[in-house]
C-alpha cells in the first residue's frame, strides 16, 4: 500500500500538472497566434527521441543508429489508421472527443508497431557488439525506408498525405514526459541495473548473472516503441509520412543530441534536444553552414568534452541543486526509490 | 547465358571499387578497432582531388583537337592518379591526427562519433558553394561534376558480352594494390609493426615500436588507397558530387566483414562478392532493394559467420 | 520526494527552454509589424524554401537562382506597385519536416506574401496545410503530384504550380512514342526514391498499355546511385525498342552511357528532369537518339528565353535547367498576380494567381485551371549531336 502511494505520488504530479501547463499553452496559441506550435512539436518530438534512443545508447551502452526506421514504422502504422478512420466516429461521443480516442488508438498501435520491428530487429543484432550494432541497426533503417519506396499501398516515394491535424502540444507534451517517466523508472528499476551493467562490462555483467542478450532487446524494444510514437507525432503535425523523413540522416541527428547531452543522461538528452531544435531553428538564417557547424561541433564536442556535457549525471546531480538538498538526512525521503543519484557510478564499481 | 555473363563482368566492375574502399577500412579497422565512419568520403574527396587536378594537368578528352597522343594521357593520368593519392594520404594523416588520436584512449564508440562528425564536414563542407575560385572552384558545390576522361575507353565484345578497358584496367589495378598491400603487411618491417599494433597495440609500444607512426601511416595508406578508387571510379562512371560516397563507404565496410575484417585478400574477396551478389539479385529479380541487398548480407554473415569469410575469431578474454 | 522534484524540474526544463525561445523571440516578432509596416512602404517579401543542402541540393540550388534572377528582373522594372521585391530563403535540408517549420516560419514571422516552393511533391505537401492554414498562397515551381494542389477531391485554396503534373508528361511520352514512333514494346526504368519519377512511369505506363503497347520490363535504380549495368542488362534481354527513363539529369545521363556501353543502340524516353546542360556534358552523344517532353525548348528564338538563357548564364556561369526556368515562372506568375490584385492580402493575391491567364513565362504560356494547375503545351524534344532539338508540340 506504502508502494503503492509511493508510485501514485511519483507518477500524479506529471498527469496532472504537465496537462494542465501545456493547456495553458494551448491556449496561448488559440489566443495569439501559431506560430511556434509546429516548432514546439519538434522540440517535443525530438525530446521523445532523444531520451528513448538514450535507453539504448546510453544506458545500456549499445550503439544503435536506426532510430528513423521506427520512427518510420510508427509513422506509416498510425498514418493508416487515421486515415482509414478519418471519415468515422464513435455515435455516442462528440466528433472532437472521438477523433481524439482514435488517434489515441493510432499512437497506441504505433508503440506496438514500432516495439514489434524492435523485436525483429533487435533479437538477430544485439548478440553483436559496438559497431557493428552500429552498422546493423542503420542497414535495417535503410531496408525498412526500401521496403516503403517499394509498396505502392504505402505510397511509396510520395508516401501518405492528407492526414488529418491531431497532434497538438497537449499530445506531445505528454508524449514527451511520459517518454522521460519511462526513462527515469527504468533508470532506478532492477531492469535499469542490469543495463547499466551491461553498459559497464558485459562480460563481468553476465558472469553476475544478468540475461544480458534479454535485457539489451527489452531496452530495444522500448527504445524502438517510443520511437515509434515520436513518428506518429511528427507525421500527423505535418499530415504527412514519406520515406524522406526517415533518412538515416535523422538517426544521426537524434545520435548527435544524446551524445551533446551525455550518454546515460536523461536531464542532459532533454536539455540538448530542447537547445539544438531552438538553436538550430536560430540558426536557419545561416542555412548553408547549418550542417557543417553541426558537423564541427561534434568533432570538438568529441575531442573536448566526450562524455558529453553532462556525462552520465543528471540536472539534479549539479552542486547547485545538491548543496539544497543536503540537509535533508538522506532516505528519509528517497523511500523505495533511495539508490545512488549516480546511476554510472554504481555501474562502474561493479565494472572494473 | 549472355547475359549471365554480362552481369558477371558489371558485377566485377562494381566489385572492384567496393574491393579498393574495403581494403583501407579492413586495414584501418584491423589496427585500430575503428570503423573510420569518414573513409567513404575520403574515397569522394579522392576524385574530388582528380578532377581538379586533372584540370590543373590540362588533361585533354579523347574528342579534343587536336587529340592528345597516346603517351600524354598515360603520362597525364599517373600524375593525376599519384597526385589525388597524395592528397588523399595527407588528408588520411590529418584526419587521424587530429580527429582520432587525442580520442584512442577514450570508448570506442566516443571516436565513432567523431568518425561521423568528420564524415559529414567533409560532406557538407563540400556541398557549400565555392568560396574560391582561382586556381579551382572550391569548394565544388552541390551540383554534379563531370569528370574528365583520363583515358579512352576501348569497347570489346565477345558472344555479346561487352566490356571495356576500364574494367580491365581496374580489376588489375585493384589485385596489383592488393598484393602490394599483401606484400607490406606480411614482408616488411612496417608490415609486421602494424600486425604487432593491430594486436596489442599497448604490448606493442613497449616493445618499440612507434605505436603512433605506423598508425597515422596505416591512415596514409588506406586514405591512398580510397583516392585511387574514387579515380578509378569516376573515370567509368564520370559523374562526381559530395555525397556519393558514403552509400560507396557504407557498401565497402560491408565487403570488409564480409571477407573478414582485418584481412587483405578477405577486403578484396568481399568486394567483388558483394558486388556480384548486388548484380545479380537486381539483375534477375526486384531492382529496387538493390542498397537493401548489401545490409542483408551483412546481417546475415554476422549472424552465421561473424569472423567473416577469412577471419579469425577472436575471443574476447576478460 | 526525488521523483517530484525530478517532474518539476523536467517540466521547468522543457518550458523553461520553449519560453525563453519565446520571449528571445518576442521582440522580434513585436518588432515584426515594423517591418512589414516598412514592407508596406517600399518592399514586398517573398519566400522560397528550398534543399540547399544534402542530396537534392543541385535542384534547390538551380530554383534560388531562377528566382533570384527573377527579382532582379523585376526590380530593374521599378518593382511591383512602386514597391521593390526581396526573398527570403529557408533551407529545408531535403526533409519535408523542415520545410513545415520554414514555410511557417516565413509565413508567421517574416510575413511573406507569397511563398514560392518546393522542388520535390513530398516537401510541397508538407508546406500546403501550412499555406492554407494561414491564407498565403503558395506556388510550387516543379511538384508534379497531382496530390499537391488536390487534397482528395478538395482542391488546395491556396497552393498552385507553374509545371506540368505528372499524368499530362506521362502521358504525352506515352502517346508520343505509341503513336509517332509507332513503338510497341517499351521498358521503364524509375527512380524508386522520386515520387516525380515514380508519378511519371506509373501514368506512362498505363497510357502505353490502353494505346496497345506493351511494357516489357519495369525496373528502378535510386537516385545517387553509380551502376545501372545490372538493370540495362535484363532489359536488354527483353528486347524493348525504347527505354523509358523518367529521372533527372544526374542519373539518366549516367544510365545513357552505360546502356550505350552494354551495346543497348535504342532510344531513351524521359521527362523535363532531364533538361540540363549537364545532361549533354556527363552523357558525351549517349543520348543521341533519344527523346524528352520538356517546357521549352533552347531553340526558340522567342526574346524572353533568349534572353532568360542569357542572363542566367552571365550571372550564374552555368545554362539553366528546368528546375532553374520553372523557379523564374513561378517568381513571375506571383509578381504578376501582385501586380494585378487590389491589395497585397493573402486572399486578393491568391485570386490574382487563379485567374492567371496566358502568362507569357519562359517554361511555355501558363493559364491556371480551376484545378490550381498550370495548364500549358508540352514539346518533345529529340537530341542529336549531343543537342535538343524540337519534334512536335503537344497541346493538353
Amino acid at each position: 500500500m506504502a508502494a503503492l502511494r509511493q508510485v501514485l505520488r511519483s507518477f500524479l504530479p506529471f498527469l496532472v500538472g504537465l496537462p494542465v501547463l501545456t493547456g495553458f499553452q494551448w491556449a496561448l496559441q488559440a489566443a495569439g497566434s501559431q506560430a511556434y506550435t509546429l516548432l514546439l512539436v519538434t522540440v517535443g518530438v525530438n525530446v521523445i527521441l532523444a531520451v528513448s534512443l538514450n535507453v539504448v545508447n546510453g544506458a545500456t551502452g549499445q550503439f544503435s543508429l536506426g532510430h528513423a526506421g521506427f520512427m518510420a514504422v510508427g509513422a506509416y502504422t498510425a498514418a493508416k489508421i487515421t486515415l482509414a478512420l478519418a471519415g468515422m466516429k464513435l455515435s455516442f461521443l462528440p466528433e472532437a472527443v472521438s477523433d481524439q480516442l482514435f488517434f489515441a488508438l493510432a499512437l497506441a498501435a504505433a508503440m506496438a508497431a514500432a516495439g514489434l520491428a524492435g523485436v525483429l530487429v533487435g533479437l538477430p543484432s544485439l548478440r553483436l557488439q559496438g559497431d557493428y550494432l552500429a552498422i546493423v541497426t542503420l542497414g535495417f533503417g535503410e531496408i525498412i525506408r526500401s521496403v516503403i519506396e517499394n509498396m505502392p499501398s504505402l505510397g511509396q516515394a510520395t508516401g501518405l498525405s492528407g492526414l488529418p491535424l491531431r497532434t497538438n502540444l497537449v499530445w506531445v507534451g505528454v508524449s514527451a514526459l511520459a517518454t522521460v517517466v519511462m526513462a527515469r523508472r527504468l533508470a532506478v528499476s532492477t531492469q535499469g541495473r542490469a543495463l547499466f551493467a551491461i553498459r559497464e562490462d558485459e562480460v563481468a555483467a553476465e558472469a553476475m548473472g544478468v540475461d544480458t542478450t534479454g535485457y539489451k532487446v527489452r531496452a530495444f524494444v522500448i527504445s524502438a516503441a517510443y520511437a515509434g510514437l515520436a513518428g506518429a507525432l511528427i507525421s500527423h503535425a505535418i499530415l504527412l509520412a514519406t520515406p524522406r523523413m526517415f533518412t538515416f540522416v535523422r538517426s544521426i541527428e537524434v545520435v548527435v543530441m544524446i551524445v551533446l547531452g551525455g550518454l546515460g543522461s536523461i536531464t542532459g538528452a532533454v536539455l540538448s534536444a530542447v537547445v539544438l531544435t531552438l538553436g538550430l531553428e536560430a540558426l536557419r538564417e545561416f542555412q548553408a553552414y547549418r550542417m557543417v557547424v553541426y558537423a564541427a561541433l561534434l568533432i570538438v564536442l568529441m575531442l573536448l568534452r566526450p562524455q558529453g556535457i553532462f556525462g552520465t549525471h543528471e540536472l539534479w546531480d549539479l552542486p547547485l541543486f545538491r548543496r539544497r538538498r543536503a540537509p535533508a538526512p538522506p532516505g528519509a525521503g528517497g523511500g523505495a526509490a533511495g539508490g545512488p543519484v549516480l546511476p554510472g557510478a554504481a555501474g562502474a564499481g561493479g565494472g572494473s | 547465358m549472355t547475359e549471365f555473363l554480362q552481369h558477371l563482368v558489371n558485377g566485377l566492375s562494381v566489385g572492384t571499387i567496393y574491393a579498393l574502399v574495403a581494403l583501407g577500412y579492413t586495414m584501418v579497422y584491423g589496427v585500430l578497432k575503428l570503423i573510420n565512419f569518414a573513409h567513404g568520403d575520403v574515397y569522394m574527396v579522392g576524385a574530388f582531388a582528380g578532377y581538379y587536378l586533372s584540370d590543373l594537368v590540362g588533361v585533354r578528352p579523347p574528342w579534343a583537337d587536336p587529340p592528345p597522343g597516346a603517351g600524354e594521357t598515360f603520362i597525364k593520368a599517373t600524375i593525376v592518379t599519384m597526385g589525388a593519392m597524395v592528397i588523399c594520404g595527407a588528408l588520411g594523416y590529418v584526419i587521424e591526427r587530429f580527429a582520432y588520436r587525442p580520442l584512442r584512449h577514450q570508448a570506442r564508440l566516443t571516436a565513432l562519433i567523431t568518425a561521423i562528425g568528420v564524415s559529414f564536414l567533409l560532406e557538407f563542407g563540400f556541398q557549400l558553394s565555392p568560396l574560391m575560385h582561382t586556381p579551382i572552384e572550391f569548394p565544388p558545390g552541390p551540383s554534379p561534376r563531370v569528370f574528365p576522361a583520363l583515358l579512352e575507353r576501348t569497347g570489346y565484345e565477345w558472344m555479346g558480352v561487352s566490356l571495356s578497358n576500364y574494367d580491365v584496367i581496374g580489376l588489375l589495378v585493384a589485385l596489383g594494390l592488393m598484393l602490394g598491400l599483401q606484400f607490406i603487411v606480411y614482408r616488411t618491417r612496417f608490415g609486421t609493426a602494424m600486425r604487432a599494433v593491430s594486436f596489442d597495440s599497448q604490448v606493442a609500444g613497449l616493445m618499440g615500436i612507434p605505436v603512433n607512426r605506423i598508425i597515422s601511416w596505416t591512415f596514409v595508406l588506406g586514405s591512398a588507397l580510397a583516392a585511387a578508387a574514387g579515380i578509378i571510379n569516376a573515370v567509368s562512371r564520370p559523374r562526381i558530387e559530395p555525397l556519393f560516397g558514403l552509400m560507396a563507404g557504407l557498401k565497402a565496410f560491408v565487403a570488409a566483414v564480409l571477407g573478414g575484417i582485418g584481412s587483405v585478400p578477405g577486403a578484396m574477396v568481399g568486394g567483388l562478392v558483394l558486388g556480384l551478389a548486388e548484380e545479380y539479385v537486381a539483375g534477375y529479380t526486384d531492382s529496387s532493394y538493390r542498397d537493401a541487398i548489401a545490409f542483408s548480407v551483412l546481417i546475415l554473415v554476422l549472424l552465421v559467420r561473424p569472423a567473416g569469410l577469412f577471419g579469425r575469431l577472436t575471443v574476447e578474454k576478460v | 520526494m526525488r521523483h517530484l522534484r525530478a517532474a518539476v524540474l523536467m517540466t521547468m526544463a522543457v518550458f523553461a527552454a520553449a519560453c525563453e525561445k519565446k520571449a528571445t523571440v518576442a521582440p522580434t516578432g513585436a518588432a515584426a509589424p515594423a517591418p512589414a509596416a516598412a514592407a508596406a512602404g517600399d518592399t514586398i517579401l517573398i519566400g522560397h524554401v528550398g534543399s540547399l543542402t544534402g542530396a537534392e541540393a543541385s535542384f534547390g540550388v538551380s530554383t534560388e537562382n531562377g528566382i533570384r534572377l527573377a527579382i532582379e528582373d523585376i526590380n530593374a522594372k521599378g518593382g511591383i506597385k512602386g514597391k521593390k521585391v526581396a526573398a527570403k530563403t529557408y533551407d529545408d535540408q531535403g526533409k519535408p519536416e523542415e520545410a513545415a517549420v520554414a514555410a511557417t516560419r516565413l509565413i508567421t514571422q517574416d510575413k511573406v506574401t507569397v511563398l514560392l516552393g518546393e522542388v520535390a511533391s513530398s516537401r510541397s505537401l508538407a508546406m500546403a496545410p501550412i499555406a492554407d492554414a494561414n491564407q498565403v498562397p503558395q506556388i510550387s515551381p516543379t511538384s508534379t503530384n497531382p496530390r499537391v494542389t488536390k487534397d482528395g477531391d478538395k482542391v488546395r485554396p491556396f497552393v498552385f504550380r507553374v509545371c506540368f503534373i505528372d499524368p499530362f508528361q506521362g502521358t504525352v511520352m506515352a502517346k508520343f512514342a505509341r503513336e509517332n514512333l509507332k513503338l510497341k514494346r517499351v521498358a521503364i526504368l524509375r527512380d524508386v526514391g522520386s515520387d516525380y519519377s515514380v508519378g511519371l512511369a506509373d501514368y506512362f505506363k498505363k497510357k502505353f498499355e490502353e494505346l496497345g503497347g506493351t511494357i516489357v520490363n519495369d525496373q528502378s535504380f535510386k537516385a545517387g546511385d553509380q551502376d545501372f549495368k545490372a538493370q540495362l542488362t535484363t532489359i536488354k534481354g527483353k528486347k524493348p525498342e525504347m527505354i523509358y527513363v523518367p529521372g533527372y539529369y544526374t542519373d539518366v545521363a549516367l544510365v545513357a552511357r552505360q546502356a550505350r556501353e552494354l551495346g543497348i543502340k535504342i532510344p531513351l524516353g524521359g521527362g523535363d528532369g532531364w533538361d540540363s546542360a549537364k545532361l549533354y556534358e556527363i552523357a558525351q552523344g549517349a543520348l543521341d537518339g533519344s527523346y524528352f517532353s520538356n517546357h521549352y525548348t533552347d531553340e526558340n528564338p522567342a526574346p524572353l528565353i533568349q534572353g532568360f538563357v542569357k542572363r542566367y548564364r552571365e550571372k550564374f556561369g552555368a545554362t539553366p535547367d528546368s528546375m532553374a526556368a520553372l523557379g523564374y515562372d513561378a517568381a513571375h506568375v506571383a509578381f504578376d498576380a501582385m501586380a494585378r490584385a487590389t491589395d497585397l492580402s493573402g486572399p486578393a493575391v491568391r485570386d490574382a494567381i487563379a485567374a492567371t491567364k496566358a502568362f507569357p513565362g519562359v517554361g511555355g504560356t501558363i493559364t491556371i485551371d480551376a484545378d490550381h494547375n498550370a495548364v500549358k503545351s508540352a514539346v518533345v524534344l529529340v537530341i542529336e549531336k549531343n543537342k535538343a532539338r524540337f519534334v512536335a508540340s503537344v497541346d493538353p
